[in-house]
């Protein structure tokens, strides 16, 4: 709130970058450097318990179930950064009688959405939102980029302040600060997870997944067209 | 008509509707905007269905603007 104070930018800027000066304001090169680092720490994660797993049997076959345990680690590590990130997708919790919020945020929000977007959110409770920097889905904790071929993905981790709001009002407080100023919205939230789709997929409940997959679709589909006018 | 909106925890509510061509009502949805934003809020003005804008005054040719809270990394 203290944001509000400090002379906004008349238009444009998220004002919420007052509450993280020192982060750098987010692009494509900084999304792919955030990919690089992610792709090295989970390399570097897993190569120990990779050679553990393949050095121990060649010591002595007694060995091999100490083998498999390291392999088990090996997959459970990337698996738990991947739940951590399918958080963002999940449904905020919601009041049992929130006298009809939850129907009115609703309808808010189907009209700041065109008709595919409204009907994927009628399935789903996810908001898909093409952007610059990639295809958003937004959900009620944060939002997911999917990049490129849709293939790789970064989980942010960004909400509204309150625990009051109903759960589509948290979706409309994102979209709105996402179309204003998305780079902004990008260096505000919290990354929480960035790696290959398929891997946040299995963590994910079945109608979240259904949004994931048509939010690649969209960036494949993104993709194409970019492809198609360059070339 | 146009509409000020904050989104709040019953959903939203309607604080203001103006028209350009009534300066009373154009000044009374400026006044609710700017006391909103007195507590915090901060404004967006929609676009359609495609685009929103950053605010800190109210655009006299604005359809909808939406108040809305801060948003902060979880």
């Amino acid at each position: 709130m203290a944001a509000a104070d400090q002379g906004l930018p008349l238009t444009g800027e998220l004002p919420e970058l007052a509450d993280v000066p020192w982060r750098p304001l987010a692009d494509e090169r900084t999304l792919r450097r955030a990919d690089r680092r992610w792709s090295t720490w989970t390399i570097a994660q897993e190569l120990p318990l990779l050679a553990t797993a393949a050095g121990l049997p060649l010591l002595s076959p007694i060995l091999i179930p100490m083998s498999l345990i390291a392999l088990a680690f090996a997959w459970f590590i990337p698996d738990l950064w991947a739940a951590k990130g399918a958080e963002v997708l999940r449904p905020p919790p919601t009041q049992a009688d929130d006298g009809g919020a939850q129907v009115r945020a609703l309808g808010l929000l189907g009209d700041l959405v065109d008709h595919e977007a409204r009907e994927l959110l009628t399935r789903t409770g996810l908001v898909a939102e093409r952007g610059r920097l990639g295809v958003w889905l937004i959900g009620g904790k944060g939002a997911v980029l999917v990049r490129g071929h849709g293939r790789r993905v970064q989980c942010y981790c960004v909400r509204a302040r309150g625990n009051d709001l109903p759960p589509a009002d948290r979706i409309a407080h994102l979209l709105l600060a996402l179309r204003a100023d998305e780079r902004g919205f990008a260096t505000v939230a919290n990354l929480s997870f960035s790696g290959a789709r398929w891997r946040l997929a299995r963590k994910l409940p079945e109608p979240a997944r259904a949004g994931l997959r048509a939010a690649a679709q969209i960036a494949r589909q993104e993709n194409r067209r970019e492809v198609s006018i360059s070339s | 008509m146009s509409r000020l909106i904050r989104l709040d925890q019953t959903g939203h509510t309607e604080l203001a509707r103006w028209s350009p061509g009534d300066p009373a009502a154009l000044a009374q949805a400026r006044a609710a905007m700017d006391a909103e934003l007195a507590r915090g809020y901060f404004a967006v003005a929609g676009e359609g269905t495609g685009g929103a804008e950053q605010v800190r005054e109210l655009p006299a040719d604005a359809e909808l603007v939406i108040l809305r809270r801060p948003i902060a990394g979880g």
